[in-house]
Formats: C-alpha cells, structure tokens, sequence
C-alpha cells in the first residue's frame, strides 16, 4: 500500500512539528548540562588544589542538579537519534552516507566518556582519588562538548553542504571529503557559538539559583562564591558568544542569504543597508514581500546590516525579491532566479531518471558520460525540482525576525547583566547589595532560555524550506508514512517530555530550596 | 555492526535485572540494591543503543531509513520505553518527582520487559523478512519521490503476529533475564537476593532454552534468503542459514563455544551455593553466539534485512551499505574502540571495588 501517492502536506508539517518539538524539548536540558559542566568543573579544580571542604561541598551542590537535568538531556537526544530514520527516512538515504558518519561517531567518541565519566562523578566521591576524580568531573563536560561537536558538524552540514558527490548509480550523495565535512568554517563557527552560548545559560543559572537563595537570607557564602565563578564564566562567555555570532552571521550571508534576509524581513537589498533594531512587522501572517518597502516604524542602525554581513559599509545584501528574482554580484557573476533555478532542479531530476533508464537497459550505453556530465551541471540545483512556487522559498520571515532580534537582545542585556553582577561579586560583597539585583538575577533565568531557543528558531526556520540547503527541500525528505500516525506520536512526546520537564524541575526546586550546607 | 549488535544484547542485562526488581528485591531495601547496582551501568547500555543505531546510519543508512521510517510504530514503542528508563534512574528517589517512586519504577520494569522483548523481534526480522518495498528511482517522482515504504498500514506491528519474531523476542527477553540475575548476584553482596536469583535463574532459563531453540532450529532448517552473487537477484534457498553456518565454519565454532560459555556459566550459579561469577562466561557466551547469528544473517551471499513483499526489494551489504570511503573513514574511527574498552573496564573496576 503506497501512503505517498502525492506527498500529504498535513504529512510535512507533522513531521517538521514533531521534530521541532523533540528538537526543543532536547536543547532545554543540553546547554544546562555542557553550561553547569564548566562551573563544576573549575569548582572542583578549586576544592583540588585547596583541599577545602567548602569547596567538595559546593561541586556536590551542582553535581546534584546537574544529574537532573542531565537525565532529560539524555531521554530527549535518544529520540534526535533516530527521529532520522522515523520521519525523515528519504533524508536518510539521500545524504545519510555523508550524514551518519557525524551521529556515529558522536556516540564512539563522546557519549562512552560522558556516560562512564559521569558515573565516577556522582558516586565515585569516595572511592577514587581526588585526582581522578577531579578528571572525571572534566571528562565528563569535555565528552558533552565534543557530542556537541559532532551534532553541530552534522547540523552545519545541513546548512551547508560539503566535502560530497551525487552517485547516480546509487542515487544518493557520497562523501568525498570527511576534513570538509568535520572542519566546515560553518561547522567551526557553530560550534562555537553554540557552545560558548550554552556557558552563557550555565552561568545564570548558576547566578540565579544563588540569588534567590540571597533572596531567602540562606547559603550565603555558597551564593557569594558561586556567583564569582559564574560571573566570570558568563562574561568570557557572553563576548565569545558576541565573536562568533558575528562569524556566523558572515557565513549565513554567504552561504544562506535567504535566512539572513527573512532575519532581517529584508525584501529589497542594496549596498549599505541598515540592521533593523525594530520594527512593526505583523507576526501572524508572511509578509507582502514582493511589494517591496519595509516594514512600518523600523529603526535601523546605519549600515549595519551591511557591515554585520560583509565587515563593509557598503557590502552588498540581497533582499527576498534579488533571491527570488535574480540578480548579478559584484564579481559579475548571476544568482538566479527562483524560475531558473526550479528548471535547473527539473532537469536534474529528470536528467537522473533518463541516465537510470539508459544505465538499466545498457550499462555501456555511450550517452552515459554526457548524461552524467549534464546531471553534475545541474547539481547545485536539484532540491529545486521539487519546488512547485517560488513562495516555498521563503522561510516564514516574522519568526526568524523577532527570534533573532530576542536572540541578539536578550544576549546583550545579559553581556550587561554579569559585567554588573561580577563587578559587585568581585570588587564588592554580592551578600550585601540591593536585592534589586538578585531579583534581577532570578528573572534573567526564562530570558536565557527564551535567547537560547530562540537562536536554534532562526536556525532551522531559517532554512526552511531546506532539509538540505538547495539539495532537498522538507517535501521530498520524510517517510511514507500517515499523518495521522505522526500527529499522535507527536502528542505522544509533548505529553510524555511535558511531565517530564514538570518533574525535573520540581525535582530541581525541592533539592535548591531543602539545600543545607555545612557552613550555615 | 554485528559486535556493537552482540554487545547490545549482552548490556540488556541492565534491563533484565530491573524487569525483577520486585522479585529479586523482596524488601524495599533489596529493591534499593538491584537499581543502584543497575544504576551504575544503565547509561553504557543507552549509549551503546544510541551508537548502534548511529553506526547503522553511517554504515547502513538504506537500512536505517528503510527499517525505522518503515517499522515507525515498532521503534517508536522501542524509543518511548528507553525514554522512560532515562529518566527514571535520577528521578525514582527524588522529592518532588511528580509520579511516585513507584512509577518510575515500574517504568524501569516496562522497559525491561519490552525494550528486549522488542529487540529481539526486530532482529528476528533479519531471518524472517519485513513487509517493506524499495525503490530508488521513486526519487525522480516530483510527487511522491520517498523509496521506501512499509506495504501495509502496519508501519512495522505486523511483525508482531510473526510468532517466529515473537520467539526470538521472548528469548531475548528471558536471555536479558538471565544476564540481569547474574549480573546482581555478581554485583550485590546480598544473600537473600543471591538466593532468590538462583531460583529465579531458572525460571528464566528454562523459557529461554524453549523460545531460542525452537528459533534457532527452524531458522536453520527452513528457507532463507540468498543472493546471486553475479545479479543480485534473491531467491529462496533451502536451510540456507545451516548452509551458512557450515561453509562460514568459525562461526559455527564460535556458536558452540558461546553456547558452552552461556550454560556454564548459568549451571554453575544455580548448581553451586558460592559461585557468584557466571556473569563473565555467560556474558562472553552471550556475545560470541549473538556475533555469530548476526554474521550468518549477512554474510555467505545472503540477504539481511529480506523483504516479504517483493524479494527483490530485499537489503544485502552490497546494495545497502555505505561507499567505500564512509565505510574506510568509520574503519579508522573505530581503531578508538579498544581504548573505548580500555577505560570503560578500567572505571568499572575502580567503582566496584569495594
């Protein structure tokens, strides 16, 4: 029985949905988990080389509530694993030869370390040295970073497909080159501004839950040491975060100047043109883009957009309507047009089905080289093909562009919020000061998730409507399967990862506020 | 592939242990000692899962899309109880956890019922066949260009009323059992679960014996599914999987001495009042026998993942397997594998010391 005799959009969206659901679920718990490693982590080295009890106790004090949340962190990635081959089997095919190698070797190289590791972490106190201790402690946040180093190649892949060749014999992208695809500049450039971002959340975290105990008049000599070290993380953080979110934004103009523009709800572009700040953008319905103009009451910073994409004042930025219409670079070269490029995806599918018929009837056929030779040509374009309207590819410009103003905004106000909460922790007494600040503290622990969520929102619906950037677009990437049955797995997990979460953090909470240490 | 896979089923021994938790438990106290004992390695078992399959994707990734966006329901099921035993380890004693300690453990029990249970249903397939349909030119289709799909609505349950798949399912399932109860009576200074262990060993024993052999002797007697080296074509042998055994010999040599291993080490514990180490022998069992099943089921011309619904369609090493370069570039990702071992060993040793 063949589901997909047409591809059921209901089908598309449920499976987007189901992934972007287990997808968020998952990054609630990872940046907590790799974040809270390098507290504990340089918290540990402290009680190490000091041998004081004080210290034992505070790296046990977040241990604790890392283990939490590090429980969600692994029940939600198992279902990423393999959310692949459920719902996106076409996907897994088509690039899995390039794609896998990533997810596999994350699970060799970084998930034996950190599940061996952690255990020494919780219950190895007392039984190892304080030594190995200590550098289980290390491994066990040095395995979580490079896990996020391999699922970062891989998703860097998506957006940026490298170092691979379409095989028309198997009908399916091959890897060609495994440095390309492992050392990526986009690859590198996510990584480290999604980790260092993660550092960020570990670090209001961390200030958080010790300014409320403030707030309570308990722990404090906990809450005063811990916002030191926290602090100092989450500035180092917060401007590599800013460095590389920079970088990033380079190579999204580069190699992905469609998001950038749903970003920016550029329609028109230019040289020199202005970073909106704000702006009235209506955020329930696409934008009229092929009108052109720009939205009402925006307000820009001069030349910023320009500078952000190109590091120049008048850097040229392609708007929607240059993407879809076409347009000639500067260095004199054309960008198609939405039109040309579908014909161009057209014909290489068409050109594939004509060499596997040839192929199938003559092995030796002598039209075989110029049919590949032809196929090869139209590559860059193939996902095209599958594109019926040029509308399909515009990502939804009003999420992008608030998620990334929230992202940028809620990433400044914090830069801002540790250089204040590590002044007064570092020069001042932090026991002391105005509650103002602690309060302060405490609300800034949604905003950073908000931030965090919102920055992997600009990145996937960025790419829509791509699986693959240009290679393979959502429609031609899911399994045959009903829609039905997606819609109740998808419920299924918002149920199940919903009482989880509410657990977790219940959990959370009983052990911050039935804490007591030693000292108090 | 086939050692991560043997390896796999012999970590099922966390999810034995905890599928007896209230029966090798009989006191809260005992409970406490089999899921802290558990608690312990459960994490190796989920990562060696989540590596298996990310090798399968990397190795295999025409498998990998046929069988888990085909068999949907199937590993959705399989995933929903490895969800549950993730977080039940961390959360069971927790105040404030929402669900009672009882519930997750009873969580932890589901899935060491059915993740085994499944498993082995799913790997069963490997002799039996699945009802799936490739075709890769689909991806020309504008319309409808996904190659594979499940020929029924099933989405992978139909597997289910094969009770051959049942068999080796429920041989898995006891077979975790059994590595579970010895894995305790190793790992749990504790005589009164020591001695209910011993009885239950039985218990479990003897169902395995049942559903395994009768598997495994009409696996070899019955038809399987051969590959025309030369075409490609499949085609029905008859005891093409005995035929495998005897031409891949060493295999055939390594079952039986797995096999030997596996009943030495369970006889041993339940015959002998002190013997408390038959985890070693019945586990190293455990991995040579499964190796060797797994390697029947691909090698000597045959196909491994055999479709029901067109013969054709059916998945061989040579039509599913990842191109040389992948498979040359994982080759050397998994030189780092005996330093994997190295210190996984290394750490259980140090935090079982007493």
């Amino acid at each position: 029985m063949n589901h997909l005799l047409t591809i059921d959009p209901a089908l598309i969206d449920w499976s987007r949905a189901q992934f972007a659901l287990t997808a968020i679920y998952h990054w609630l718990f990872v940046p907590l988990t790799l974040g809270l490693a390098v507290v504990m982590g340089i918290m540990e080295t402290i009680y190490y080389r000091t041998g004081k009890p004080f210290w034992r106790e505070l790296s046990q004090f977040w241990q604790r509530l890392f283990g939490v949340n590090f429980a969600m962190g692994v029940a939600t990635g198992i279902i990423l694993e393999f959310e692949f081959g459920t719902n996106w089997s076409n996907y897994s095919w088509f690039v899995g030869d390039i794609f896998g190698a990533p997810l596999a070797i994350e699970g060799i190289v970084a998930f034996f370390m950190e599940s061996t590791f952690v255990a020494v972490m919780f219950f190895g106190w007392d039984k190892v040295s304080r030594g190995f201790h200590l550098a289980s402690t290390w491994l066990t946040g040095i395995g979580a970073t490079i896990s996020a180093w391999w699922i970062l190649v891989a998703n860097s892949w998506m957006q940026y497909p490298v170092g691979c060749e379409f095989n028309p014999d198997t009908v399916r992208n091959e890897m060609t080159s495994f440095m390309e695809v492992a050392l990526s500049p986009m690859a590198v450039d996510k990584f480290f501004h999604t980790v260092t971002s993660t550092w960020i959340v570990g670090a209001v975290f961390v200030c958080a839950v010790s300014c409320w105990y403030l707030l309570r008049g308990r722990e404090k000599e906990l809450a005063r040491q811990s916002i030191k070290v926290a602090s100092l993380v989450g500035l180092v953080a917060s401007l590599a975060a800013i460095h590389t979110g920079d970088g990033s934004a380079v190579m999204v103009a580069e190699k992905q100047p469609m998001k950038l523009a749903a970003m920016e709800a550029l329609y028109d572009g230019g040289e020199g043109v202005g970073l909106t700040v704000v702006g009235a953008l209506n955020p329930f319905a696409q934008p009229d883009y092929a009108q052109g103009g720009e939205m009402p009451l925006r307000i820009a910073v001069p030349y910023g957009l320009s500078i952000l994409a190109t590091h120049s004042t008048d850097g040229y930025v392609p708007g929607v309507n240059d993407l879809l219409n076409g347009y000639t670079r500067k260095d004199g070269t054309r960008e198609l047009s939405a039109e040309e490029k579908m014909e161009r995806g057209r014909n290489a599918i068409a050109t594939l089905a004509e060499y596997r018929k040839v192929k199938a009837a003559n092995a030796n056929d002598s039209r075989l080289p110029q049919l590949a030779e032809q196929l090869k040509a139209d590559m860059p374009y193939f996902g095209y093909g599958y594109i019926k309207d040029r509308a399909e590819l515009v990502p939804y410009i009003p999420i992008n562009f608030y998620a990334f103003r929230v992202m940028v905004g809620v990433g400044s106000l914090l830069l801002l919020f540790f250089i204040v909460i590590g002044f007064v922790a570092w020069r001042k007494d932090i026991t002391r000061s105005g509650r103002w600040l602690w309060i302060t503290a405490v609300a800034m622990l949604p905003l950073v998730y908000i931030a965090s969520e919102a920055g992997w929102i600009v990145a996937e619906l960025g790419r829509q409507p791509w699986a693959i950037q240009d290679m393979l677009p959502t429609v031609a990437a899911v399994s045959d399967l009903k829609a039905g049955s997606v819609s109740l797995t998808f419920f299924i997990f918002l149920v199940l990862f919903t009482v989880l979460l509410i657990a977790e953090v219940s959990i959370m909470c009983r052990v911050i506020k039935n804490y007591k240490s030693a000292q108090e | 592939m086939s050692l991560l896979g043997a390896l796999l089923v012999f970590l099922l021994f966390v999810q034995g242990a905890n599928s007896l938790v209230y029966s090798l438990g009989r006191t809260e106290e005992g409970q406490r000692k089999v899921i802290e004992s558990t608690g312990r390695k459960w994490e190796i078992t989920f990562t060696t899962l989540v590596t298996f399959g990310g090798a399968f994707f990397a190795s295999f990734p025409l498998f990998y899309s046929t069988s888990f966006g085909g068999a949907y329901w199937l590993w959705m099921i399989i995933l929903f109880s490895f969800v549950l035993q993730a977080v039940s380890y961390e959360f069971q004693h927790s105040k404030g956890n929402l669900l009672g300690k009882r519930t997750y453990q009873w969580f932890l029990v589901i899935n060491g019922i059915v993740g085994p249970l499944l498993l082995g249903g799913a790997v069963a397939t490997f002799f039996n066949g699945s009802n799936f349909m490739v075709e890769k030119a689909s991806l020309t289709d504008l319309d409808a260009p996904v190659i594979s799909r499940w020929a029924n609505g099933s989405a992978g349950l139909d597997a289910l009323l094969d009770p051959w798949n049942l068999a080796l399912g429920f041989a898995v399932m006891f077979l975790a059992r059994i590595l579970g109860i010895l894995y305790i009576m190793n790992n749990v200074d504790d005589e009164d679960i020591r001695s209910r262990g011993s009885v239950r060993l039985v218990g479990s024993t003897i169902p395995f014996l049942v559903f395994f052999l009768a598997f495994f002797v009409r696996t070899l007697l019955k038809d399987g599914f051969a590959v025309d080296p030369a075409t490609g074509a499949v085609f029905m042998e008859p005891m093409k999987y005995l035929h495998n055994y005897l031409q891949l010999w060493p295999l055939a040599v390594l079952t039986v001495i797995g096999v030997v291993l596996l009943l030495y080490g369970v006889a041993r514990t339940i015959f002998s009042a002190t013997y408390v180490k038959g985890i070693w022998p019945a586990g190293i069992g455990v991995v040579l026998v499964v190796l060797s099943l797994l390697l029947v089921a691909g090698w000597g011309n045959t196909a491994y993942y055999p479709s029901n619904a067109d013969l054709q369609c059916s998945l061989t090493i040579a039509n599913s397997c990842s191109s040389e370069f992948t498979l040359r570039t994982m080759f050397y990702v998994s030189l780092l594998v005996p330093f994997v071992f190295g210190y996984i060993a290394y750490v259980w040793r140090v935090m079982d010391r007493k």
